[in-house]
């Protein structure tokens, strides 16, 4: 996996973090019934940093993200997304939603629309923007991922790497603000790993907020300004990427490191 | 050198398959004679169509049209020499199996009644049509009533009204008032406005501006006129109450939830014939002295909320077979229940749930044929009649045949449909 990072110089001048805060998480308790999934999250995002989330399966990382946009409710602590706070006011979570983007491991296409239509549906919907407009600005993004001329096609006529960067486009039409990968690439073949990766390092060179959840340890050294690693539904350790994989501090994080990157 | 190691040298390009799978000669060999065993099925099978045709053609076609009674038809068989059918019958009574017992001088307004069916329901089933006719599917509802049983134009206009309004509180007082009580106003304004001033302000308008045709009453109706009548109006409701019973039933709301599952509970457990029964007879007790209920409207709403409880645990099996991601997705993009249901969810879950729909339709049409017992004259009921006259008495097969093979029509149509829709929607695989 780490090997496709070293493929090309990674252009940096636009990958400030900014002092303003885009994701404040403190105190924060989630429960599965009465299983404790993520236990007392406190997590601060900057606008403009590069979030990589790791760690064993089932140690909440995808829950953690998935409560920023309220896809999972968390039941105590605080959550503020650009200014809002997440509660179970309608109103808030919609704003919010509609702020976030969000890309999935199963791509999560509409399979009844055309490529086209998954891109602009939200837009005209949700931002009320006019039809043409919308067309363009999916248009401009389905560039921006290199598949315009799939445009009319259905998600099941496109392969499972072109169906992620569709999913892709389809969040960025929506202009977010913060982006959220939930293992964009676990789901893909190991060949069409490498051209979602290409699409995320792109949006991260020119300042998106990203935090995403992936084993792709390449793309973290690559991309990242901040590795979490989250066993057992809390942080563990977090650190820049050099010094989180040259120098693990907490057993787990050696033990984990070990494992993915010793074969 | 070791047998391990292997290069291949130049890649092979497609070539044709063999002739002899290919073709008409291709297709008879793979799908009638594959086998020693499936040959002699083939022959054995095709025996026995020739066998059937050759009893049932000569008796179809035999030259009985002009007969008007089973004696006179009795003497042409005679003469023929091998049996035939009766068919005097139908040409004597075909009409009255379409129209009942319509007055003969308005058979026009049914007929062109079921061709504007027919323009109405082209462009929701063809969407190719120009989407401009949708506006003449709007107003056939309302025009459907007033041609079938006449009256003032009035009432189907004070009909429509109600919807106006609901449809302009919901646009306009959401502002004013909020979306919760918009969204309460717009079903019951509607409602008061049917309710107690619909009648009245038809009845005021009417007498200063007589737009009325004759009017017909609901016994006059029957044959297949009433069936079809009765069946579109309950497959058209049956499916968007289905609909909401179906998110009834999901939904969050304890409330809406248990009295979702109660009514499709209820309506399942109880046969549609008990269910028309009460529409029939025990409905009449509960309603104020004096109140004119008609019996086909009271028999549409019972076979509507019957159609809709089976809609329901259709279209649930289709909402059951959507991936979780699809909610999901439509969630983080930022749309909101009613715009998830209606631009995601449903169109995916309807699309599962096609044939089972349309089995329901079928049922539902099929099911007309029950009014029958609480004495409403569909073909079925007026079989009875006509086969009660001393000049018919005897026949069976032709008329019954007759009956089956209108149905089969009308249900093998929507049946074909399905298939074309389904084929139509076909988007790759998931």
């Amino acid at each position: 996996m780490s090997e496709m990072s070293a493929q090309r110089e990674i252009d940096r001048s636009h990958m400030q973090v900014s002092d303003e805060v885009a994701i404040q998480i403190t105190h924060m308790n989630k429960w599965y019934g009465n299983f404790h999934v993520l236990r007392d999250v406190n997590l601060s995002v900057h606008r403009g940093e590069r979030i990589v989330i790791a760690g064993p399966s089932g140690s909440g990382k995808s829950t953690l993200i998935r409560c920023i946009n309220r896809l999972e409710e968390h039941q105590s602590g605080e959550i503020i997304v650009d200014g809002t706070e997440l509660s179970s006011d309608l109103k808030n979570i919609d704003k919010i939603r509609s702020e976030v983007g969000m890309v999935f491991q199963h791509f999560n296409l509409f399979p009844h629309l055309t490529i086209l239509e998954n891109c602009t549906l939200a837009p005209i919907w949700v931002r009320k923007v006019p039809r043409k407009e919308a067309v363009e600005t999916a248009m401009h993004f389905l560039e921006k991922v290199k598949i315009p001329e799939q445009a009319n096609k259905y998600p099941g006529q496109l392969s499972g790497g072109q169906q992620q960067r569709v999913a892709i486009a389809r969040s960025l039409c929506m202009k977010p603000r913060i982006m959220l990968f939930d293992e964009p690439t676990s789901a893909l073949d190991p060949e069409m790993i490498k051209e979602v990766l290409d699409t995320m390092v792109e949006l991260a060179e020119e300042g998106m907020t990203m935090l995403c959840v992936t084993h792709e340890m390449g793309f973290a050294r690559q991309v990242a300004n901040r590795v979490i690693f989250m066993d057992q539904g809390q942080i563990v350790e977090q650190n820049e990427p050099e010094e989180f994989f040259n120098n693990p501090q907490h057993e787990r994080t050696k033990l984990f490191l070990s494992q993915i990157l010793g074969h | 050198m070791s047998n391990t190691h292997y290069v291949r040298s130049e890649m092979l390009s497609e070539q044709e398959p063999p002739a002899a799978t290919t073709g008409a000669i291709g297709w008879v060999r793979e799908n009638l004679f594959s086998s020693a065993f499936n040959s002699v099925v083939t022959l054995l099978a095709l025996a026995f169509i020739y066998w059937l045709l050759a009893q049932a053609l000569p008796w179809m076609v035999s030259p009985t049209w002009h007969a008007s009674s089973l004696t006179e038809c009795r003497e042409i068989i005679a003469e023929l020499g091998y049996g035939g059918a009766c068919w005097g019958i139908i040409r004597e009574r075909w009409l009255q199996f379409m129209f009942g017992f319509y007055p003969k001088e308005l058979y026009w307004r049914v007929v062109l009644d079921f061709i504007l069916l027919f323009v109405a329901l082209a462009p929701v089933l063809f969407t190719h049509l120009p989407r401009k006719m949708l506006y003449f599917s709007a107003i056939y509802p309302f025009l459907m009533p007033w041609l079938l049983w006449g009256g003032t134009i009035w009432n189907p206009v004070m009909a429509a009204l109600g919807f106006v309004i609901g449809y302009l509180a919901s646009r306009h007082l959401a502002p004013v008032l909020g979306n919760l009580a918009a969204t309460i106003l717009a079903f019951v304004l509607p409602v008061i406005w049917w309710i107690f001033l619909s009648g009245p302000v038809a009845d005021g308008i009417a007498s200063v501006l007589p737009l009325a045709i004759q009017s017909v009453e609901s016994r006059a109706f029957g044959g297949y006129m009433l069936s079809i009548t009765i069946g579109v109006v309950a497959i058209a409701l049956s499916l968007p109450i289905g609909i909401l019973l179906a998110l009834g039933r999901q939904s969050n709301l304890l409330i809406v939830r248990s009295l979702s599952v109660g009514f499709i509970e209820f309506i399942r457990g109880v046969p549609l014939i008990t269910l028309l029964f009460v529409a029939s007879t025990l409905l009449n007790i509960f309603m104020p002295p004096g109140t004119d209920f008609d019996i086909i409207l009271r028999v549409i709403i019972m076979v509507t909320l019957f159609a809709s409880a089976y809609m329901a645990e259709v279209i649930r099996g289709g909402l059951a077979a959507l991936p979780r991601g699809q909610y999901e997705a439509a969630d983080a993009l930022g749309l909101d229940f009613w715009m998830a249901q209606r631009l995601i969810i449903m169109p995916q879950a309807l699309k599962i749930s096609i044939p089972g729909i349309v089995s329901t339709f079928i049922g539902v049409f099929k099911d007309t044929t029950l009014v029958s017992i609480i004495g409403l004259l569909d073909p079925l009921g007026l079989s009875r009649a006509i086969l009660a006259d001393a000049a018919w008495n005897g026949l069976v097969w032709e008329i019954y045949g007759f009956i089956a093979v209108m149905f089969f029509i009308f249900c093998f149509s929507m049946s074909r449909y399905s298939m074309y829709l389904e084929r139509k929607l076909q988007t790759g695989h998931r």
